[in-house]
């Protein structure tokens, strides 16, 4: 056992475990923090967008030299078939200000910056090293960790487990269950590379202006699941995501769909003649408010992707995972700052600072929409993008047709596939899950 | 809409980098003699396809090429089909752009 004790043991360095270490580090309390990649970031895998509020609020300066790729200037969400996409896009030159809101970034290069700044806050951060167990008391109490590394026990008045949506030590010692095949996505990406001029010219940017475009429709296959493009300054990073349970009961395979995304009329010429140089695969958690753990316990905390923090309409996680290792950090402090010991009772405050922050609220207002975009999956990501894609052509394709006729088609055709009840139910279902 | 597209994920993995821990796969199998439908979805589910059926047709894996997203223990874990844990420290899949 390594005899040095420390304040808290942070185990995990993606956004919610650098998040929670920094913040420690900064009311200087000893901190540890243990990562099994060969750096902060070498396991961490995103789309990404950098949300900045969040991060403004651990590194008020962080634009100054944050390795950041593009800020948005534009999103457009499409709804494809086949053959076509319909788009709603949003730009803005409003977007185009001092201090731009959100950020394509690359986690690898973006995850060992922000670690670089957990340890000049002062904190131990201890890579390579896998930690295997946690080491608990006779009372289930949890009082540190055990790793791979030789004489691998350490000790700690509290953990934090930001290990990640695939986390095993929490499950492994009982404190919550492994996610279920409902509530996980997994998502396939692959980076693909341009010249920076072509990047520029095929999504209309200029300078460091970015643009993203989430997609969903029939390229799931029925499928609950989306596909995305991100433009960063030399690369696009291209991706697909449907939930495992659907996977597991369609067959269809992840690169299969990858692949067919790609070769989308809409999407092939804009990663045309590119170099691709990695394949990525993670899970991303998607059964929201529901599907949220325990939170806290005698001495331990979960934190971001690991206790499911994902706001999966809003395709909002990082920032989840930030504030919630910030918050917890900040609890943590308090409790310490009191001389109260790290039980279940007084990291409570963790739970109720997260509760009245952003991250459960926005949680809980769209709680039953994984159930609803699960359970109803054909007709959201297959039969509408499908009806209104024919819609769409109906309404632009001038062929002599009186336009009463084509109207009338049109709603003919949303009615032979969904029934008058249905689209209503549709409607009203959809609208209740919003609101 | 069932047109197959042929796709070669050996190609994909290609590019990763990766530093396998020699001898400690990370994932085991439990032996069996006939697969159970969770360890037969593994086969389309894995995207790096580090699942397979030998000759008996029972399903192995090779996690060389593994990219530890853990689909296949959400899959088949909780039935005991297989085990799961980390690589070693240091060791798996090394991510550039991640």
């Amino acid at each position: 056992m390594i005899e040095e004790r420390f304040d808290a043991i942070v185990v995990g360095a993606g956004m919610a475990g650098n998040a929670a270490a920094l913040t420690m580090a900064k009311r200087g309390m000893k901190v540890l923090q243990l990562e099994r990649g060969e750096y902060s970031g070498s396991k961490n895998v995103q789309g990404a967008i950098l949300y900045a509020d969040m991060l403004e609020k651990l590194i008020p300066d962080f634009r100054e030299e944050a390795p950041l790729e593009r800020h948005l200037v534009e999103q457009r969400f499409w709804m494809l078939d086949d053959k076509s996409h319909v788009g709603l896009h949003y730009r803005s030159d409003d977007f185009n200000e001092e201090k731009p809101n959100r950020y394509t970034i690359i986690r690898a290069q973006f995850d060992k910056w922000f670690s670089s700044k957990v340890k000049e806050a002062g904190a131990t951060v201890l890579c390579e090293t896998t930690v295997t167990e946690l080491a608990q008391d006779a009372y289930g109490k949890v009082i540190g960790v055990k790793t791979d590394r030789r004489d691998g026990e350490i000790h700690a008045d509290v953990v934090v487990l930001a290990e990640g949506v695939n986390g095993l030590l929490g499950t492994r010692a009982g404190l919550r269950e492994r996610p279920k095949p409902e509530n996980v996505a997994l998502a396939v990406k692959e980076m693909h590379f341009l010249p920076r001029e072509t990047i520029e010219a095929r999504f209309n940017l200029k300078g460091d202006e970015g643009a993203v475009i989430e997609a969903v429709g029939t390229i799931s296959r029925g499928m609950t699941g989306m596909g995305f493009i991100y433009s960063n300054k030399e690369c696009i990073s291209l991706g697909i995501g449907c939930l495992v349970a659907d996977f597991q009961k369609t067959g269809e395979t992840p690169y299969g769909l990858l692949e067919r995304f790609k070769q989308h009329p809409s999407v092939a010429p804009l990663i045309e003649g590119s170099e691709v140089k990695e394949y990525a695969a993670h899970l991303i958690p998607e059964g929201g408010y529901n599907a949220i753990p325990q939170l806290c316990g005698d001495g331990w905390v979960v934190v971001g992707d690991a206790a499911q923090l994902n706001n999966a309409v809003h395709r909002e996680g990082s920032n989840l995972a930030m504030t919630s290792g910030r918050i917890a950090a900040e609890a943590i402090f308090q409790v310490k700052s009191r001389r109260d010991p790290m039980t279940k009772e007084n990291l409570a405050l963790y739970k109720k600072m997260l509760e009245d922050s952003f991250v459960i609220k926005d949680l809980k207002k769209y709680k039953d929409m994984p159930a609803l975009l699960h359970n109803q999956s054909q007709n959201f990501f297959l039969t509408y993008p499908q009806l209104v894609s024919k819609a769409m052509q109906n309404f632009v394709r001038v062929d002599g047709t009186p336009k009463k006729e084509k109207e009338s088609s049109t709603l003919r055709s949303f009615v032979n596939a969904r029934s008058w009840t249905g689209l209503f139910g549709d409607a009203f279902r959809f609208a209740r899950a919003w609101r | 809409m069932t047109t197959e597209v042929a796709v070669r994920v050996e190609d994909k993995l290609f590019y990763n980098r990766y530093l396998v821990d020699a001898g400690r796969a990370h994932i085991k199998v439990r032996p069996h003699t006939t697969p159970t439908p969770q360890l037969l979805s593994l086969l389309k589910a894995c995207p790096a396809r580090c699942y397979e059926l030998n000759d008996k047709g029972q399903v192995e894996i090779t996690a060389d090429g593994c990219v530890e997203c853990g689909t296949c223990r959400v899959i088949g874990e909780a039935s005991g089909d297989i085990e799961w844990s980390y690589p070693r420290g240091g060791y798996g899949v090394l991510f550039k752009f991640g």
